[in-house]
């Protein structure tokens, strides 16, 4: 065992926890806060089941973003599935074949365009970069972290696709380093470039993730404007302050009339 | 007529290139200490306003979920930067909606995250000071609240929400809105944002009632305060005598009239607009919303209908049952409340109302979706109601109707520039740019279709296009309400048919 696959060893317990604590966090945070008024985004649907669908629709196909940019919306959507696809392709290095979950990672669509997704991955955050840069109106709206961001990202799919095309790793070996964070039982990393600066700026992100924009992902589930549903002559809402108020309400109300 | 330039009306709306600070110190008045007293907030800027600022941050960031998620979940997308009728109009970049909000999300990452307390010129935050909070008053002020922006974000981030908190913050530290702020507080001593005392509003009735009479010899009653009646009829106070509002309310007597129906009016609650919503303020908005709960009560009706108002009909729909709920001792067959053009529509459907068409074949008509009712409420059973039910009663009572543009109308309409608390004279070179986007919607259908007229179901949008039409060269009366022209179309039974027929045989043949 050598010092660096201790200090890897480490980071990864560290950046997991960071990224599992503060994400948690946030989304302990975020269902807490009551949404006192239906604010609901009109036209909505009517129903809990019309809800999940146009969230669906949300998060899967970027509907709003679609109806407001198709530059945007084309460059986003390829990223993010792309990333989602790679997610999974990555998954057999963390899982064994006879773990239930192995179906989701060893199967066509995966293992097929799987191995293509870190072209889709730079080249969405290379139009998304590229719209950040020439659009003035967005240009206008970027702080530092917004190009970092996307710098970030482009070059985890960099080193990836570099371990794929270019410098194959270990694999064996990583895969066991992994899977003995997972049972306590350390093993040595194998000591490449490429994989180091690839992992290590996946340990940034992780670490990143819970104080950064990228809380948009767990954000948007709790967007009322989205998750509410249209019922609000039909089904009374109210939060527990306001319900506190409510109470003492028909005084208030009558003495400003006085 | 102005210190500022009307825009151009181009054929195609283009996306206009950056003009740093062009609107830089464009503001309302400043609310007076006894108009910020009225409605519990301080009357001049606090000595320590800033830990003022921010705890009133803290308090709405627990209290709100929409305030909480929208300020952390902005990518800076950019697919709202087009999307903001003052964007549009103005030029001026902190009217894109993304950068509005980031007037106020600056000061949260400061102060509120990780990222802003150890790198803030990394992620764009900054302290909190006098100049943000100038730039706070000015820019929070050119946002009518529409929700256009929501519609397009992929997160549904909706400025209206981070504006109503700068709002109420701003109001915490004791710099409010004049305007707002002042008619609040008419209608916590008087009823009605206008301040139009009971005794103006009977006599304004009974004229009104006289009017009609000699007009069609029908004997149409505007109720006021008649306990027992069925109908509790909660409309702007703008109907009482502005135009074309006023042409409005007598639509609603006559249908109410041909419905047989028993109705009124209500004193205490002479008024639909509820202005908490603009200041973001929950409990003067339900302060205001409970007057329509104690009218109800006290006089005793079955049933709420609401007039043509826009905001004022988010609140009633979106809210009212929240504020001033629940309604269990109303008639729960109906829907509570219920819209005017509900309440028309579903009567003509069931042919209980008889038209004459022709007696608009003098106009051609296109409808201005109101923001905030086509995007914050519905109308009818069916999502997209708030669309289909106004123009159903206009196609009912009218020969020619033309829509505008696609991407200006249903839940993509422009603000008619003046909504959210913006109308008032002091923000006019706001206001005149801002409609901008709708002027060239409209116009467009004038010279492709001849569209004559405008019909709106909004008491700001009406007030707001009388006002801007003529900057930019179409007359003032090009706006109608859309019960204006069920009241020019309606036969009412019994009334002189023959003067009215020669009325229209004379203007055909000019």
């Amino acid at each position: 065992m050598t010092i660096l696959s201790g200090v890897y060893i480490f980071l990864f317990y560290a950046a997991m926890a960071i990224f599992l604590l503060g994400l948690a966090n946030r989304i302990r945070i975020y269902a807490r806060t009551p949404a006192p008024l239906k604010i609901v985004t009109t036209p909505a649907p009517v129903t809990q089941a019309g809800v999940v669908m146009r969230m669906t629709r949300e998060v899967v196909l970027f509907e709003s973003l679609f109806k407001s940019s198709k530059w945007t919306w084309i460059f986003g959507w390829i990223f993010h599935l792309s990333l989602l696809l790679a997610f999974f392709r990555h998954l057999r290095y963390v899982i064994s074949p006879d773990f239930f979950l192995w179906p989701l990672v060893n199967n066509l669509v995966v293992q097929s365009f799987g191995l293509y997704a870190g072209f889709g991955i730079a080249i969405g955050l290379a139009g998304l970069f590229a719209r950040r840069i020439l659009v003035d109106r967005v240009r206008y709206i970027s702080n530092p972290s917004d190009y970092l961001m996307l710098i970030l990202i482009f070059a985890i799919a960099m080193t990836g696709l570099g371990m794929t095309y270019v410098a194959p790793t270990d694999i064996v070996s990583l895969k066991m380093f992994i899977l003995g964070l997972f049972y306590f039982d350390w093993q040595p990393l194998p000591d490449d470039l490429m994989l180091l600066a690839h992992l290590t700026l996946v340990l940034v992100l992780m670490i990143i993730f819970p104080i950064s924009k990228l809380l948009h992902a767990p954000g948007v589930f709790f967007s009322p404007t989205r998750n509410q549903v249209d019922n609000a002559r039909e089904k009374r809402h109210l939060a527990p302050w306001a319900a506190k108020l409510d109470a003492t309400r028909s005084g208030s109300g009558s003495q400003q009339n006085g | 007529m102005a210190d500022f330039e009307t825009p151009e009306l181009k054929e195609y709306s283009v996306i206009p290139a950056l003009e740093r600070d062009t609107m830089k110190g464009t503001q309302p008045f400043i609310a007076k200490p006894d108009h910020q007293a009225s409605l519990g907030f301080p009357g001049e800027l606090v000595d320590n306003w800033k830990d003022v600022a921010l705890d009133k941050m803290g308090d709405l960031l627990s209290r709100y979920r929409s305030f909480q998620v929208y300020l952390d979940s902005c990518v800076k997308c950019g697919a709202c930067t087009d999307k903001c009728h003052y964007f549009l109009g103005t030029s001026d970049p902190k009217n894109m909606p993304v950068a509005r909000q980031d007037l106020l999300r600056s000061v949260y990452r400061r102060y509120f995250t990780f990222a802003g307390k150890w790198f803030p010129k990394l992620v764009g935050a900054r302290d909190m000071d006098k100049e943000v909070l100038d730039e706070w008053y000015s820019y929070f002020h050119q946002c009518s609240q529409c929700r256009r922006c929501s519609v397009f974000c992929p997160y549904g981030i909706d400025t209206a929400e981070i504006s109503m908190a700068a709002r109420e913050i701003m109001d915490a530290v004791g710099v409010g809105q004049k305007y707002c702020n002042e008619i609040i507080g008419k209608v916590f001593k008087v009823g009605n944002n206008l301040g139009l005392p009971e005794k103006a509003l009977k006599d304004t009735l009974l004229d009104l009632e006289e009017e009609i009479l000699d007009d069609t010899g029908v004997p149409v009653k505007l109720p006021l305060d008649v306990k027992g009646a069925d109908i509790l009829l909660v409309t702007p106070s703008a109907d009482f005598f502005a135009e074309p509002h006023i042409d409005g309310l007598i639509g609603y007597a006559k249908v109410f009239h041909e419905a047989g129906v028993s109705w009124t009016l209500s004193s205490h609650a002479s008024e639909a607009g509820n202005f908490g919503m603009f200041i973001g303020s929950y409990e003067n908005m339900q302060n205001i919303a409970v007057r329509i709960r104690e009218a109800a009560l006290d006089l005793g009706v079955k049933r709420l209908v609401h007039g043509e108002c826009g905001h004022a009909w988010r609140v009633a729909y979106s809210f009212w049952n929240t504020l001033a709920g629940p309604f269990d001792f109303l008639d729960q067959n109906y829907p509570i409340p219920q819209h005017i053009c509900e309440f028309t529509w579903d009567l003509i459907q069931q042919d209980k109302l008889k038209f004459d068409k022709s007696e608009n074949d003098h106009m051609t008509l296109t409808f201005h979706d109101s923001c905030n009712v086509a995007r914050a409420t519905r109308m009818g059973d069916k999502p997209g109601g708030q669309f289909d039910i106004p123009r159903n009663v206009i196609k009912a009572v009218c020969n020619n109707y033309v829509d505008m543009e696609e991407s200006t109308i249903k839940e993509a309409t422009f603000c008619c520039g003046g909504g959210g608390g913006l109308l008032t004279d002091d923000l006019m070179e706001v206001r005149v740019k801002g409609a901008l986007p709708r002027m060239e919607a409209l116009n467009d259908v004038v010279e492709e279709h001849g569209v004559t007229n405008m019909a709106a179901i909004c008491a700001i949008c009406k007030s707001q296009f009388t006002k801007v039409l003529p900057y930019y060269k179409m007359p003032m009366d090009m706006i109608v309400s859309v019960h204006q022209l069920v009241s020019e179309a309606i036969i009412l039974t019994g009334a002189d048919d023959g003067s009215d027929e020669q009325e229209t045989s004379s203007e055909s043949e000019d």
